[in-house]
C-alpha cells in the first residue's frame, strides 16, 4: 500500500503525518508537492496539518486551489482513501470533499492539549480498527477548530452515520454538536481536527491515533483481497 | 525625486555642527573616531550605519569586559560565541545549535509582534548555521497581574509567540514565566531555539571568495524596524511609544519558506558563507560577513528588494524588516540558487560582491553613497569599562534579619497562598496556547522542570530549560548568577540529562549607573564561577540593557539558558510521584533562608535580606549523584526544590496524577522557614519500595545527604514537621489554587 503525504506552502505536520506511517504501518510513503498532477501511484492520501499559505484569507482556502487538489477530488471520487488532519481538514471542508467549515475557537486561542474523543463511527476506512463508542487519547492543536454545519447538514450527517468522532469531556473549541471529526457518505474519505498522527508511540505520551493508521491498511487489503480481512490477518499480510 | 528626498537629510555639516548623531546614541567622542575612521565627516548613511553597529546591541560595548569573564570552550564545544549561535557537539557526527535573544523594547511598546519577531529572529539564528530548528523555549517577565497594561502585555506576548512558533512549525516545549512589580512597564521577552546538525553541515557567516556575488533572499524591505538595535539601547520612555514604527512586523509563514529553501541550499553545499538580516538588518549582516572573512563588500541598493517607494540607501541599510538572508556563492552557482528559492516561492536577489578592499561601499542611482572601513565597523568601537559602586539597598539588606518574622502558623493556608502566587502557579494558560507537539518528538511536555525532545533515529534525546530568579540576583547578583546557572542544571539532571552548555540572555537596567554596572559585574562573576564548577560553558548569548523605565530599573535578570544531553530515553525522567507507596527522599541541606523566597514576596509581601546562600561543590556532588542514580533505574521521579521550598515542591510532585503522599519531618527549624525556605542544591526523588535501600546507599555512597520523607500515598498532602501537624490538604484543592490562579487574573 503506497501513501502520498502532501506538502503545500506552509505545511508542517507533513512530517509527522510521514513518520507516523513509517512508525505504524511500515508501508511506502511519499511527500506530494502541492503543484503535483499525478496521484495514480498512491492507494492514500494524507492532507497533514500547518498553516498551509500562512492561512492568509482563510485556513485552507487558498489551498483548495493548489493543482494537487483537482487530484484528490479524483482519488476520492475513485473511492482512494483521503485523510484530512487539522488543516488538512480545513482544506477538505474548503474544497468540498467534506461537508461543513471550521471557524475561530470560542476561546478566541489557539489550544494546544490531549483530549479524549468517542469513536462515533467505526465503519470508515480510518476507523475500523477501533470498537464502536470506544474513548480514545489524542492531542489537539488549533486556532481554528470550531466545527460548524447548519441544522440541515447536521440531521443529515447524522442520518448518514457521518460524524466519525465526537469530544467526549469538554468542547474544546466550540464545535457543533461536539464533532471532532467528519466522513464523506461513502466513508473513504475523513477529516478531523485532533491529531492522530501526534499518538503514535508512548514517548509522545499515548499510541492510540495509531490504529487510525492500521485502520486503512485493512481497509486497503481487504479492497485488494476483495473480501473481508480483518485486522488480525491483514497484519500478517504486511510487507 | 532622489534630490527630493536627499534634502530631507541633513548634510554632512549639518550632522556635525547640530550634533545630530546624538539622536542614534553616538557621543560626541565616538563621532571625532568614526571622523577619524573615514578621514572625513560622515554623511546620513555613513552615521546611520555606524551607529547602529556602535550600538550596545550589536557591538556589546559596556558589556565586552564582563562578557570575556565566562569560561566558552571545552571539548565538547564546536563553535563558542561570535557567530548566529553555538554549537556543541553530542557525538555520532550530530550537534546540537542553540541560542537565545531579547526583544525586550519592542514587545514593551507593541507586545504581539514584539515577541513574534523575537521568536522569528531566533529561529533564523539557527537555521543560517545550518542546523534544523527543534525546539523553542522563551523566558519572560512582566508586572503584577492586578494591572491591566501588564495583562494587556502578556496575554499578547504569548499570543505573539504563539503565533509564530505554532505557524512556523517548531514545538514551543518549556519556559518560565514569573510576574513582580519590577519588571512593570519593562516587560522581559527572552526567545531562545534550539536546532539540530551534522557536524559537516556547520555554516559561517563569512563573505568568502573575492570576486563572489552576495545574494539577498527573502521579502522586500520596507521601512519598519528603522532604528531597531538602537532603539534596544536607550531606556524606555514616555516617547517610545512614539517610536513603534521601531518594531517589526513578523510573517512566520514567509519565514517557513525562507527556513526550508535555505536549509535546502545549504544542503546542496553550494553556499560559502551566510547569515540573517537580524538586528541592524542589512548593515550588519554585510559588515559582519565581510570583517570575518577578512575582506570588504560592495551593495547595489538598486538592486535590493524594495516594498515601499522612494526609500534612501539610509532607509534600506538600516530597516530591520524581518525573514531576510544574506548569502555568498559562487558565481557558477547563482542559477541553482535561484531554482531553489524559485520552488518555494522565493526570489532571490544579487545585490552586491565580495572584494579585497576591507570596505563596505554602498551603490545607489549610480552613485557611491558610503564608503566605510569593515573593521572600524565590527571591531573599533570603543569599550567602556564603566565606573562601578555597590548600590545602598544591599548595604541595607545586610542587616535584615528574615528569620525574625513573626511565626506563620496557617501552614495549609500559605502552601495555598504561594501555589496561587502567579509566578509559582500552573502555566497551563500560556503554554496551551502553544504548539508544543509538533515535530512530534517531545516526550516531556511543558510543566515538567526541563522539557525533554527525542531525537529521532537515535536512542538520545535533548533536556532543556531557561532559569533565572531576578529576586536572588537583585538581593546578591554574585550568588544570584550562581543560582541561575546551578538551578537551570539542576533541572536538566532531573529529567535524565547531562547538563552540556548555557546560552546566556544578560537584562538589566542602564550601565550608566554604576549600581546597576556593579550587578552585572557580579553576576557575572557568580555565573562564570558555576559555569567552570559545573563543566556547562557559554557558547553565545545576548545582553539587553537599559531595561528601565520611569519607575526605575528592573531586577537583573541574566536568563539562563541550557541544554542537555540525555543518553537514552530510558533515563527520560519526569517530577511527578508515580505510584502509591513509593518512598520520598529529600536530598541537599535545609537551612532557614527566606530571603527573596515566593514565601517571603507572596506571605511577607516584601522581597529583603539575604538570597539563599549556595556551595557549587555540594551541588555538583547532588547533581552527579542523581544523574547516577536515573542512569541506575534507582528513581521514580526527581524534582528540584526551587521557589516555594520543599512544601511546594511536594504538592507539584503531587499535581502530575493526582497522587497524594504522606511525609514527616524533623528539620530543627522553625516549621514556616523549615517547609518555604528556598535553600539550593535540594532535589526530591521517589523510589519503588524494592529500589529504596539501594538508592539511599547509592547516595550516602556518593557523599549526599538524604533524608527519607515519607511516602507517595492517597489523595492528600499530609506534612508533618517535628511531630506537629503543619499541612495537610487535598490534592485537588492545593491543585485548584495553583490551576486557576492565572486564569482567574486573566478573565
Amino acid at each position: 500500500m503506497k501513501f502520498a503525504v502532501l506538502v503545500f506552502p506552509g505545511s508542517n505536520c507533513d512530517l509527522d503525518m510521514y513518520h507516523a506511517v513509517e512508525d505504524t504501518v511500515q508501508q511506502p510513503v511519499d511527500y506530494v508537492w502541492h503543484t503535483a498532477t499525478d496521484l495514480s501511484a498512491y492507494d492514500a492520501i494524507l492532507v497533514p496539518g500547518g498553516f498551509s499559505y500562512g492561512d492568509y484569507l482563510r485556513c485552507g482556502a487558498i489551498a483548495q486551489f493548489a493543482p494537487v487538489m483537482e487530484e484528490v477530488r479524483k482519488a476520492a471520487e475513485a473511492g482512494k482513501f483521503v485523510l484530512g488532519v487539522c488543516n488538512g481538514f480545513q482544506i477538505l471542508t474548503e474544497a468540498g470533499l467534506l461537508p461543513g467549515a471550521l471557524i475561530r475557537n470560542n476561546s478566541l486561542k489557539f489550544r494546544c492539549h490531549p483530549v479524549d474523543l468517542v469513536v462515533e463511527n467505526n465503519k470508515t476506512a480510518f476507523t475500523n480498527d477501533y470498537a464502536p463508542g470506544e474513548t480514545v487519547r489524542i492531542p489537539i492543536a488549533h486556532g481554528e477548530g470550531n466545527y460548524y454545519v447548519d441544522e440541515q447538514t447536521l440531521l443529515t450527517l447524522k442520518a448518514n452515520n457521518q460524524i466519525v468522532f465526537r469530544y467526549a469531556g469538554e468542547n474544546p473549541n466550540g464545535s457543533t454538536d461536539n464533532i471532532a471529526g467528519v466522513s464523506n457518505e461513502r466513508g473513504n474519505v475523513v477529516g478531523m481536527m485532533p491529531h492522530p498522527e501526534r499518538a503514535v508511540k508512548e514517548l509522545l505520551g499515548s499510541k492510540d491515533g495509531a490504529r487510525m493508521f492500521t485502520s486503512v491498511l485493512n481497509a486497503f487489503l481487504s479492497r485488494v483481497n476483495s473480501g473481508a480481512v480483518h485486522g488480525a490477518q491483514a497484519q500478517s499480510e504486511r510487507v | 525625486m532622489a534630490q527630493q528626498l536627499a534634502a530631507k537629510e541633513p548634510t554632512v555639516d549639518q550632522i556635525a555642527d547640530q550634533k545630530i548623531y546624538k539622536q542614534f546614541g553616538v557621543s560626541d567622542s565616538e563621532f571625532e573616531l568614526i571622523c577619524g575612521f573615514l578621514g572625513r565627516k560622515p554623511n546620513y548613511t555613513e552615521i546611520g550605519v555606524f551607529s547602529v553597529m556602535w550600538s550596545e546591541h550589536c557591538a556589546y560595548k559596556n558589556s565586552k569586559p564582563l562578557l570575556r569573564r565566562f569560561p566558552t570552550t571545552g571539548p565538547r564545544v564546536l563553535m563558542g560565541p561570535g557567530e548566529g549561535a553555538g554549537i556543541v557537539d553530542i557525538g555520532d557526527n550530530q550537534a546540537v545549535v542553540f541560542k537565545i535573544e531579547s526583544h525586550n523594547h519592542p514587545s514593551a511598546v507593541e507586545p504581539y509582534q514584539g515577541a513574534a519577531t523575537g521568536v522569528g529572529g531566533i529561529i533564523r539564528d539557527i537555521f543560517s548555521m545550518g542546523a534544523r530548528p527543534v525546539a523553542l523555549l522563551n523566558s519572560l517577565r512582566f508586572g503584577k497581574l492586578d494591572n491591566e497594561r501588564v495583562r494587556y502585555l502578556f496575554s499578547h506576548v504569548v499570543a505573539g509567540i504563539a503565533g509564530y512558533g505554532n505557524c512556523i512549525g517548531i514545538p514551543t516545549v518549556a519556559g518560565e514565566v514569573m510576574f513582580d512589580e519590577a519588571y512593570e512597564g519593562n516587560p522581559l521577552v527572552n526567545a531562545m531555539c534550539v536546532g539540530l546538525i551534522d557536524h559537516d553541515k556547520i555554516q559561517r557567516g563569512v563573505a568568502k571568495g573575492v570576486g563572489n556575488p552576495v545574494f539577498y533572499v527573502g521579502p522586500a524591505t520596507g521601512r519598519d524596524g528603522i532604528h531597531g538595535a538602537t532603539f534596544a539601547s536607550e531606556d524606555l520612555t514616555a516617547e517610545s511609544e512614539a517610536k513603534r514604527s521601531a518594531v517589526q512586523v513578523g510573517d512566520p509563514f514567509m519565514e517557513k519558506l525562507v527556513m526550508e529553501a535555505t536549509l535546502e541550499l545549504i544542503d546542496s553545499g553550494i553556499v560559502l558563507g551566510i547569515q540573517d538580516m537580524g538586528a541592524a538588518g542589512l548593515t550588519c549582516s554585510s559588515a559582519e560577513m565581510a570583517s570575518k572573512a577578512g575582506n570588504g563588500m560592495e551593495l547595489y541598493l538598486d538592486e535590493v528588494p524594495q516594498r515601499e517607494e522612494g526609500m534612501t540607501a539610509y532607509e534600506m541599510m538600516l530597516s530591520e524588516s524581518q525573514e531576510r538572508m544574506l548569502f555568498v556563492t559562487e558565481p557558477q552557482h547563482e542559477e541553482q540558487a535561484k531554482a531553489i528559492f524559485e520552488r518555494w516561492g522565493l526570489h532571490c536577489a544579487k545585490v552586491g560582491k565580495v572584494t579585497d578592499d576591507g570596505r563596505l561601499r554602498l551603490f545607489h542611482k549610480g552613485e557611491q553613497v558610503a564608503d566605510m572601513p569593515v573593521k572600524a565597523l565590527v571591531d573599533d568601537c570603543p569599550v567602556y569599562n564603566k565606573p562601578s559602586k555597590v548600590p545602598e539597598y544591599y548595604l541595607k539588606n545586610e542587616s535584615v534579619d528574615t528569620n525574625a518574622y513573626e511565626e506563620v502558623t496557617d501552614l495549609t493556608g500559605a502552601l495555598k497562598k504561594v501555589l496561587g502566587s502567579p509566578s509559582l502557579a500552573s502555566k497551563e494558560w500560556v503554554y496551551s496556547q502553544y504548539d508544543y507537539q509538533v515535530r512530534t518528538s517531545t516526550a516531556v511536555v511543558p510543566g515538567s522542570d526541563a522539557a525533554v525532545v527525542a531525537i529521532r533515529g537515535t536512542r538520545k534525546a535533548l533536556a532543556m530549560t531557561t532559569d533565572c530568579n531576578g529576586r536572588y540576583v537583585y538581593l546578591d547578583p554574585e550568588i544570584g548568577g550562581k543560582i541561575a546557572v546551578a538551578e537551570a542544571a539542576r533541572n536538566i539532571v532531573c529529567s535524565g540529562g547531562e547538563p552540556l552548555a548555557i546560552t546566556d540572555n544578560l537584562n538589566f537596567g542602564s550601565p550608566e549607573k554604576p549600581e546597576v554596572f556593579w550587578q552585572m559585574e557580579k553576576a557575572v562573576d557568580g555565573m562564570a564561577e558555576a559555569c567552570r564548577l559545573l563543566d556547562t560553558p557559554v557558547i553565545g548569548g545576548n545582553v539587553s540593557l537599559y531595561n528601565e523605565n520611569v519607575k526605575g530599573a528592573i531586577y537583573p535578570t541574566p536568563v539562563v539558558g541550557m541544554v542537555g544531553l540525555v543518553q537514552d530515553l530510558d533515563h527520560i525522567t519526569t517530577q511527578e510521584f508515580k505510584a502509591e507507596g513509593d518512598v520520598i527522599f529529600l536530598l541537599g541541606e535545609t537551612k532557614a533562608e527566606i530571603g527573596g523566597s515566593e514565601f517571603q514576596y507572596a506571605v511577607h509581601g516584601v522581597t529583603e535580606g539575604r538570597p539563599p546562600e549556595i556551595d557549587l561543590a555540594l551541588e555538583q556532588r547532588v547533581q552527579q549523584a542523581v544523574l547516577g542514580a536515573i542512569r541506575q533505574g534507582l528513581v521514580a521521579s526527581a524534582h528540584d526544590l526551587s521557589e516555594g521550598g520543599l512544601a511546594a515542591a511536594l504538592a507539584e510532585c503531587c499535581f502530575g496524577r493526582g497522587l497524594g503522599a504522606t511525609v514527616e519531618w524533623t528539620p530543627n527549624l522553625r516549621p514556616d522557614l523549615a517547609l518555604f525556605s528556598e535553600s539550593q542544591s535540594r532535589i526530591l526523588l521517589s523510589a519503588k519500595p524494592d529500589k529504596a535501600d539501594a538508592l539511599a546507599s547509592f547516595l550516602a555512597g556518593r557523599g549526599v545527604p538524604a533524608a527519607r520523607l515519607g511516602t507517595a500515598r492517597g489523595d492528600r498532602l499530609t506534612i508533618t514537621v517535628g511531630g506537629r501537624t503543619a499541612v495537610d490538604a487535598t490534592v485537588e484543592e492545593l491543585s485548584k489554587e495553583w490551576k486557576e490562579a492565572i486564569p482567574c487574573r486573566m478573565k
